[in-house]
């Protein structure tokens, strides 16, 4: 002990742990099998739209598929899908036309502030309330299937194709069955 | 009903099982009860077992043991490969393997044609009832 460094009257009852070194995570772009690309026909096997054959549009950062039915030819609208729950077939149309840049997952994000703690509400029980779909979801779906639609029109039975919903019968053996 | 198709010298045979699936060819010698000797200008000169092959109703006229050339020229003088195309069983064969590699759209188009195809047959009958 020196007079220069005197023990200072106030010390921390723990010792001072060294910062941890941060171990930043890198995240990879999501990987998807090779026959999912944007333009490919693929059906959907689980969910509201399950056997529904829709245009896969891109690929999004979560890893989620970005598609769209088109709306007006079989109800589907720009939706997110996961690629483990759906049948990549082997149709491609040619989307590159069709500009998807500015949807990302943020656009799916739902709203946070809806209060359900109304007294009403609560009394009401669980009614279904009216689907409410926004102005921003209704303009970019018009945007993508304006495009869509014509790409979709230029191939013969195509659209009656993307209309009907994939089903199995009898004899039908899906693991030998081409897609 | 007598046999029709008999194993012989000169028949040709459709062989179903083994890496030359789907070829013809044709017996040149009887190995035993249950092997033959074939040849052709689409395999080669091998012992098959009876159980791997099928008899068509096509034969050509050669002698035990003929050569290959012998054997190809004969080919061409019965016509063997048009005959054999002319058949409907080498038609099915086509038919099925078509079917196996068509993709969902391509299912999808053979429903429709399908469809339509049983609306104009019932169209028909119902004129005619």
């Amino acid at each position: 002990m020196t007079a220069a460094t005197k023990t200072p009257r106030y010390y921390p009852a723990e010792d001072a742990k060294p910062a941890k070194k941060v171990h930043l995570v890198k995240q990879n772009p999501p990987r998807i099998r090779k026959s999912i690309t944007p333009g490919t026909v693929v059906i959907i096997l689980a969910g509201r739209f399950r056997g529904k054959r829709v245009v896969c549009l891109k690929l999004l950062e979560s890893g989620l598929l970005l598609v769209s039915g088109p709306y007006k030819i079989n109800g589907v609208p720009l939706r997110r899908v996961n690629p483990a729950y759906v049948i990549a077939t082997s149709t491609k149309i040619d989307v590159s036309q069709v500009d998807v840049s500015s949807i990302t997952d943020e656009f799916f994000s739902r709203d946070k502030d809806e209060k359900k703690e109304g007294e009403q509400e609560f009394f009401a029980g669980d009614a279904p309330k009216p689907a409410v779909v926004s102005e921003q979801r209704k303009a970019e779906q018009k945007k993508v299937d304006d495009v869509l639609l014509k790409i979709v029109g230029s191939t013969e039975m195509l659209e009656g194709y993307l209309a009907a919903r994939f089903t199995l019968s009898s004899n039908d053996k899906p693991h030998n069955m081409k897609f | 009903m007598p046999f029709q198709r008999f194993m012989e010298v000169g028949r040709i045979v459709l062989i179903n099982y083994g890496p030359e699936a789907g070829k013809l060819a044709t017996v040149i010698d009887v190995v035993d009860q249950n092997k033959c000797l074939i040849d052709g200008p689409q395999t080669g000169r091998q012992v098959i077992s009876f159980t791997r092959i099928a008899l068509t109703d096509l034969t050509v006229k050669i002698q035990r043991n003929a050569r290959p050339k012998t054997l190809a020229k004969a080919w061409e003088e019965a016509g063997t490969l048009a005959a054999w195309e002319k058949s409907s069983w080498a038609k099915k064969l086509i038919a099925k393997k078509k079917r196996a590699s068509l993709n969902d759209f391509d299912r999808f188009k053979v429903m429709v044609a399908r469809k339509q195809k049983r609306e104009i047959i019932e169209k028909k009958m119902k004129e005619l009832a």
